[in-house]
């Protein structure tokens, strides 16, 4: 006994357990019941959209890998969850191709290009909706009505729209609380933006929603909580001090808080780990950033939404953010030092 | 920050791996039968191996002196059974060198009497002969570090030691050889403790205590003798609390200036089993023989806690004890810091404090690795504040320098929490092992180049 030879390595011996595709495939879970709520709210409509982002996405992603004859990372699920954020910040009638080329840009330009999971800089779902919003100004910002009664037998005719061919959208289409305000200076009711009874994107509507996925997350240690506390809190208090001062022009901190993608966008795209820094202090800057620049392009701005464009140039901070703050290391003074 | 940094009786960061110490913390210390022959290794401590001061062919008592310290940061050593010398030559030991050692062979009938030696006295003695008589007595750090434990005890010139603290902390998960030397051997740590107050200067010791230890620290509260400065603390379970900085920042809500050693602070850290081992031996002048090691792990059959004669080849222990058919991994020392055993034809050495046997499908090793996705786990870990994130990219663009001069790589005392807690897998503590090597053999070779 005793002869046989002993595998070795090098310590620890024992590890936690758990893995990143398994994160991945939570983060997947907690964005079904909005996807779900998307299609119970906009019917066919959002089921076809959701699905084509992230069919495509899926396919570029197994496609790269194969052409750079490396193994698919399909089954790290992040391709999954490109997709499907993608779809979710997509107005519901949007064109299938249209959607489809989100996806492909998403995964080849926001991802692959620079390196794959774990080195993008930018959340690679904000970079295809970013393109799309600048190749498909009209499609992108024509929006479809809630609940409508055939929302489960018909399918708006611009979605089968043609590849390359302008779509025709159907006569109703609706506007979304936040373009309601700022063109037409009309508030919604906090109650209607909380449970999703408002026009928008196909998973931005409904907040009780994202932010029962995003507790779930951080309930399973598999979101930094401070990401979402910052961009909303940061958003809040702006909004609410611009309220105090002049309540007629600003609307209320709770309807800036509960309209367009802000509850998406702090849940489920600003927490992206990959394109946010690392630190707590650096989280909070990081989540500022994204809070106040939302404001102040939604008040200020043309656009009548912000938070995509704030999370993508937050994002674009980011890796400064972590140059500049660093954590104190044990027995040495604070750190601060640009590179 | 100041809020956030109140005291909290323990440090910032660490992790909560399973303890595992529940099959064995139950179990009373047991003395090991001696094994035919004894293989004792000079090189294990660290500082210079001792010097042979025996012939092969000579017969020895047990207790009495084989090999001598050869200079200040050294150890001697001492027989661990009365027997022959059998042969002189090279042992392997667990870094797979070989060292010059002894092969000791016990005499079959004999007595096992150990030879008594000029005792010290506690109360008569000065802080120099105490220091003295510890390194004659051969002991090193019994925690795992095996640093020769009256060089740590010297306190340099113009400091001043006023905490002595006791490490019974044993974080290590599966390992509980601590834990009885604390139930049964409370009379040897106050003894012990006696002389090294004396030896350090210090007005008074805190035994540090985890609170899965909860029935020691009770034990030994109820047994302190009247006259000694003595108080016993206990601290939330987390690891690496064992770790001297860690310790300290438990106990004392400071921390230790990078690069630098406790007595900064005024304070200075013995292992509680260290300190046991000086109490039982000082009295008598003995050298140490044995030590009580944690046999355990899902591929050991008779886990426990044992007695073993230092030198014990490995390969008797485990034939002793019974492990599994399947054993594919054995450690020496604790599951996150404890050291492959490549060959066990090594023996037990001053260091061991466990010996922790796996099976295949007990090594948790994942076999993919996925790429950082920064999720900042690691950095939530790691007890000393680095950014393991950041400096496990730059091991693999191999940034040495860079890691060492801009992200504190020194620093890292290889706890292993990082890659403990990773969820990509990734081998960061093993790549910072290798870094450390590479930057220390760099800064050698550029001193030389200094004085060429």
């Amino acid at each position: 006994m005793l002869k046989k030879t002993l595998d070795i390595s090098s310590s620890p011996h024992i590890y936690k357990g758990g893995s990143t595709n398994q994160i991945m495939k939570n983060v997947v879970w907690a964005l079904l019941p909005v996807v779900l709520f998307s299609v119970y709210s906009f019917g066919l409509n959002a089921l076809l959209v959701i699905a084509m982002a992230t069919i495509a996405s899926v396919l570029t992603e197994h496609v790269l890998c194969r052409l750079s004859k490396k193994e698919s990372t399909v089954s790290d699920y992040s391709a999954v969850i490109t997709g499907l954020l993608l779809g979710l910040t997509l107005p519901p009638s949007f064109p299938l191709w249209m959607a489809f080329i989100g996806g492909v840009i998403g995964i080849a330009l926001g991802k692959y290009i620079f390196g794959g999971l774990g080195y993008n800089v930018f959340n690679p779902a904000l970079v295809a909706r970013a393109v799309l919003q600048a190749a498909f100004p009209v499609a992108i910002t024509t929006w479809h009505p809630a609940f409508l009664p055939n929302r489960f037998s018909t399918i708006s005719s611009s979605v089968f729209t043609w590849p390359f061919m302008e779509p025709t959208f159907d006569a109703v289409s609706g506007a979304t609380p936040l373009s309601a305000f700022k063109f037409d200076g009309v508030t919604t009711s906090t109650a209607e933006l909380a449970f999703g009874q408002i026009s928008g994107s196909a998973g931005e509507t409904c907040a009780v929603i994202i932010v029962l996925g995003g507790l779930y997350l951080i309930a399973r240690n598999m979101m930094n909580w401070r990401i979402p506390a910052a961009v909303l809190l940061s958003a809040f208090v702006l909004s609410g001090v611009l309220y105090l001062i002049n309540s007629e022009v600003y609307p209320s901190p709770w309807f800036m808080l509960f309209s367009g993608g802000l509850m998406l966008g702090a849940v489920f795209m600003a927490t992206d780990m990959v394109s946010s820094p690392i630190t707590p202090l650096g989280l909070w800057v990081y989540g500022g950033i994204i809070g106040i620049l939302t404001i102040v392009i939604r008040i200020w701005g043309g656009l009548s939404e912000g938070v995509m464009y704030s999370i993508l140039l937050a994002n674009a901070i980011s890796p400064h953010i972590d140059t500049v703050i660093k954590n104190r290391v044990y027995g040495t003074k604070r750190k601060m030092k640009a590179a | 920050m100041a809020l956030f940094n109140l005291h909290k009786n323990t440090f910032k960061h660490g992790i909560h791996p399973p303890e595992s110490k529940d099959e064995t913390n139950g179990l009373p210390i047991r003395q090991f039968p001696f094994a035919p022959v004894i293989i004792l290794p000079m090189a294990q401590h660290i500082g210079a191996p001792s010097q042979i001061m025996v012939r092969e062919g000579q017969e020895v008592q047990r207790g009495q002196l084989l090999a001598k310290a050869t200079g200040y940061v050294s150890v001697p050593m001492h027989a661990p059974v009365s027997g022959t010398v059998r042969k002189i030559a090279n042992v392997p030991t667990i870094s797979g060198k070989m060292s010059t050692g002894i092969y000791l062979e016990a005499f079959p009938s004999s007595t096992q009497e150990i030879l008594e030696g000029k005792p010290i006295d506690p109360e008569t003695a000065t802080p120099e002969e105490i220091l003295q008589g510890i390194q004659n007595a051969g002991i090193v750090g019994l925690g795992g570090a095996a640093f020769p434990t009256h060089v740590k005890l010297k306190i340099p010139e113009g400091k001043k030691c006023d905490t002595l603290i006791i490490n019974g902390v044993e974080c290590e998960p599966y390992l509980t050889t601590d834990h009885r030397v604390m139930l049964e051997q409370e009379n040897d740590i106050f003894t012990g403790i006696k002389y090294l107050l004396k030896a350090t200067g210090a007005q008074k010791a805190i035994i540090g205590i985890e609170a899965n230890k909860q029935d020691a620290a009770d034990h030994l509260a109820k047994h302190i003798p009247n006259d000694l400065p003595v108080s016993v603390q206990v601290l939330p379970v987390k690891y690496p609390q064992g770790a001297e900085k860690m310790l300290i920042t438990s106990i004392m809500g400071k921390e230790i200036p990078s690069g630098k050693l406790p007595i900064e602070a005024g304070v200075v850290v013995v292992n509680v089993a260290t300190t046991a081992e000086i109490g039982r031996l000082l009295p008598h002048g003995r050298g140490i023989q044995e030590r009580v090691i944690t046999i355990t792990g899902p591929g050991v059959k008779k886990k426990g806690n044992y007695l073993i004669p230092v030198g014990t080849p490995l390969r008797f222990v485990l034939e002793q004890v019974g492990v599994d058919e399947e054993i594919s991994e054995v450690y020496m020392g604790g599951p996150m810091m404890g050291v492959a055993v490549s060959n066990l034809n090594i023996s037990i050495v001053k260091g061991t404090s466990g010996i922790l046997v796996f099976t295949k499908k007990d090594v948790g090793r994942s076999p993919t690795i996925y790429p950082c996705i920064k999720c900042g786990a690691c950095v939530d870990a790691c007890p000393i504040l680095l950014n393991p994130s950041k400096l496990g990219i730059l091991a693999k663009f191999e940034a040495y320098n860079e890691m060492a001069s801009d992200f504190n790589l020194m620093d890292c005392f290889e706890c292993g929490s990082c890659s403990y807690v990773c969820p990509s897998h990734i081998p960061l503590v093993q790549y910072f092992r290798l870094s450390k090597r590479i930057v220390r053999k760099r800064e050698a070779e550029k001193k030389e180049e200094v004085h060429a």
